[in-house]
């Protein structure tokens, strides 16, 4: 049974595990996906990329930001049964220029250094769809949830 | 004569005017060695002398006073400038030498362009409007046409840009996330850090936690932290291959961002859209972010109790900060924090960790009941005090500092109440002071509630300035006007600002969220107004040993909460669950989630050892709505599962 006891102005209640099986009955108001104060995930509404989501680290704003948008739009909007197979230009510039600052790329796939380096094995890799649908699917709900939080 | 005066007495009326001229040139005539204006009636001045004659004395006094006194005035500020003269005049010889030895064609190594870290005296090498330099203009661009036969590889533009389209001063956290916003918005953007630290940007929240908790003894070098799941980074956002060279902003075809370290920003023109450096360089811009953050605040008893006192306090804000402390923290007995704060009780618990290893005592005060005594409800407050004071902290509770004295080799605090205190070394966390230093000369408007700079929803000031972080007042469509000291806020005012700059408008929406950890045992996240001034309604469950911030970061497998979002990873990592081991915490507040009401809206929310429920508590929040049972709400956030 919850117990409920007052210090002043403060409240306190304890309530054990079954007080809280029954389901809410708070409301919460409805959300509008196209609310444009929100923040958005990593794609936005009308169908473009969202750059700046937190998601994506350091990749668009870093020394090869422009290589790694231009790839990665190639690959967005590819419409090949593969996609993104006449992207490869586009991808291998992005390594060369990632392999010039191993600093913030680093080549090793399973170190986890700064910069986001899983991003760059996540897009690099050849699984690249399921990449990039996963990091779709997890930044569909708000890229700022408490798990990223800061 | 006789003729004057008759003619004086037929022109009475208008003699009274003139004689009054006539009367101070006597008086002038005086000062000036008798030099008597033939043009004035003799009689006149026979009558005008005696009384001149007085008046004239009082004058000279007058006169000589004034003149003493303007004499001292331009002898103190001529001595003070001395300095600054000779500074000059060696630096203006020095450069005519190297004028002179370049055109005895040697190449140009004394003067380094290429330098990441400019020190002022390269400052001259590249544009310098004030008046001394201009006739040594000339030298430095005839240095400069003779550099490319000389050496062809420099190229003759090495020198600090005078323009940049995105200019952020301040190199904290709101300024790089602004940057990093910038940049993703705006391709091909040019954006240029102007800081006064010597450091490239840096996080701070490890700064009073995650270092102190490191394993490794070089910590203080490469501040760099293992987080609870084994993984490594360092406190700086970005390592230095990922910023350009200043010099090089203007020339690099991507654009990118820079950093120009060890500069001041004195004075901002806004009509000009360009802002003096303290070097007397000039840089202007298209749009400005000022994220200046603040400088910690001290107590005036410690200002007023004299050097040796001084020399024993830290103010604690910055990584040099955080090096001497660990210097310190090594070599004295006993360290006081004053403050009872975020940042004072997590230094505490920091300190009170390694007093386990040395003798060190660690003693922390405060005017508050209990820690956290402005955030947390009382009872609250109360209990994080006790796991406070088992992290080795001796809490002095409810202590009002009278004075500080250096006696004996020792600091001796003594409290309103008659305690009396010693130590070695004072630790002071009592608030930032926010910097708001270009309002006089930007012309912006600074806010009396909260300090700082006043600026709207969107985070703008005025035309082409926006303003972010610590430093921003800024008006929250849903909370009303707020200013805001998290690093979470620094983040996402950052980003925002930076969406702005690039066309966004967008207000402050998206509600940012604060941290802390006191130790293994106690960790809260919370959003909104925190203020445990108003009501409060605490819903809690028991807590198990899974319920600590140790076993949530392990769980979620994402490395400490300090982790920004400007670092997050577009895949989610994977988690590495260890079994938690069972063991029962016997306190009431385990666990649980509290809501802060205004006007029956909650307007902030605590989760007390519960994580990863943020997006329920921001969309409570944002829905502003009053809820009958606050129990039904908290049945959101499932606070029994982990």
């Amino acid at each position: 049974m919850s117990y409920c006891r007052e210090e002043g102005k403060d409240r306190i209640i304890f309530v054990t595990k079954e007080d809280h099986e029954t389901p809410s009955n708070a409301e919460l108001v409805a959300d509008d996906p196209n609310d444009p104060y929100e923040e958005q995930g990593l794609i936005l509404p009308n169908g473009d990329i969202n750059w700046n989501c937190p998601c994506l680290g350091g990749m668009a704003s870093g020394p090869c930001g422009s290589q790694f948008k231009e790839a990665f739009s190639c690959f967005h909007y590819s419409k090949e049964e593969v996609k993104g197979s006449e992207c490869i230009d586009h991808f291998r510039n992005m390594q060369e220029c990632m392999q010039r600052y191993p600093e913030l790329y680093p080549q090793e796939e399973d170190k986890d250094e700064s910069a986001a380096p899983s991003d760059s094995a996540a897009l690099t890799s050849e699984s690249d769809s399921t990449a990039v649908t996963s990091a779709v699917s997890s930044d569909s709900t708000s890229p700022t949830d408490g798990q990223t939080a800061s | 004569m006789l003729k004057c005066r008759t003619v004086w007495k037929k022109l009475a009326p208008l003699a009274r005017t003139s004689s009054t001229l006539c009367r101070q040139n006597v008086r002038k005539a005086g000062l000036n060695n008798g030099r008597i204006p033939t043009h004035v009636p003799t009689a006149h001045m026979s009558s005008g002398l005696p009384g001149g004659g007085g008046d004239n004395l009082k004058y000279a006094l007058l006169v000589g006073a004034a003149s003493i006194g303007g004499v001292a005035y331009a002898y103190h500020t001529m001595k003070g400038d001395q300095q600054r003269y000779q500074a000059r005049i060696t630096e203006l010889s020095s450069r005519s030498q190297k004028a002179a030895a370049k055109e005895s064609v040697t190449p140009i190594q004394p003067q380094p362009p290429a330098t990441t870290e400019p020190k002022p005296e390269a400052a001259p090498s590249s544009q310098e409007p004030s008046p001394p330099a201009s006739g040594t203009e000339a030298v430095a661009t005839s240095e400069t046409t003779e550099l490319p036969p000389a050496v062809g590889s420099t190229p003759a533009s090495l020198k600090l840009p005078s323009h940049a389209p995105y200019l952020l001063l301040g190199g904290g956290t709101a300024s790089f996330a602004a940057a990093r916003s910038i940049r993703a918005r705006d391709p091909g953007a040019k954006v240029l850090i102007v800081t006064d630290e010597p450091d490239l940007p840096y996080m701070r929240p490890p700064l009073s936690k995650e270092l102190w908790f490191s394993d490794d003894p070089s910590v203080t070098e490469t501040l760099r932290f293992k987080q609870w799941n084994g993984k490594e980074r360092s406190i700086y956002f970005q390592p230095p291959s990922f910023y350009i060279n200043p010099e090089e902003l203007d020339s690099v075809e991507n654009g990118g961002v820079a950093v120009l370290t060890g500069k001041k920003v004195v004075h901002m023109d806004v009509r000009g859209n360009k802002v003096k450096l303290d070097d007397d360089t000039e840089i202007s811009y298209d749009k400005c972010l000022i994220a200046t953050g603040g400088v910690p605040r001290n107590l005036q008893v410690i200002e007023r109790a004299g050097e040796e006192v001084m020399k024993r306090t830290t103010l604690f804000r910055k990584i040099e900060d955080f090096r001497s402390l660990d210097k310190v923290s090594r070599n004295v007995k006993s360290i006081t924090i004053i403050g009872g704060g975020f940042l004072g009780s997590e230094l505490a618990c920091a300190l009170g960790r390694r007093s386990t290893e040395s003798d060190l005592e660690v003693i922390q005060m405060f005017p508050e009941k209990g820690n956290m005594g402005k955030v947390l409800p009382e009872y609250l407050s109360n209990w994080t005090t006790e796991k406070v004071k088992k992290e080795g902290v001796k809490v002095l509770s409810e202590a009002l500092v009278k004075s500080v004295t250096y006696k004996d080799d020792k600091l001796e605090i003594h409290l309103k109440d008659g305690r009396l205190v010693k130590t070695d070394h004072i630790v002071t966390a009592v608030g930032l002071e926010p910097n708001v230093d270009l309002a006089k000369s930007g012309g912006l408007e600074v806010d009396s509630d909260f300090g700082g700079y006043r600026v709207n929803a969107e985070l703008q000031a005025r035309s082409n300035i926006w303003v972010a972080g610590d430093a921003a007042c800024f008006y929250d469509i849903r909370l009303g006007r707020r200013r805001v000291e998290h690093h979470d806020h620094a983040v996402v005012s950052g980003r925002l600002a930076g969406e702005n700059m690039t066309g966004a408008n967008k207000p402050y929406w998206h509600q940012s969220m604060f941290w802390s950890d006191l130790g293994p045992d106690v960790g809260y996240e919370a959003i909104g107004i925190v203020d445990s001034s108003l009501p409060t309604v605490g819903v809690f469950a028991k807590a198990t040993a899974k319920d600590t911030p140790k076993a949530a970061t392990e769980e979620s497998g994402t490395g400490i909460r300090s982790e920004s979002e400007t670092e997050d990873t577009a895949t989610s990592a994977v988690a590495s669950v260890t079994p938690a081991p069972v063991v029962e915490n016997k306190d009431d507040y385990g666990k649980g989630v509290i809501f802060y009401l205004r006007d029956k809206v909650v307007v902030g929310i605590i989760l007390w050892n519960v994580f990863n429920r943020m997006p329920v508590a921001r969309k409570i929040i944002k829905d502003g709505e009053e809820h009958a049972d606050l129990n039904e709400v908290a049945k959101l956030f499932n606070i029994h599962e982990d």
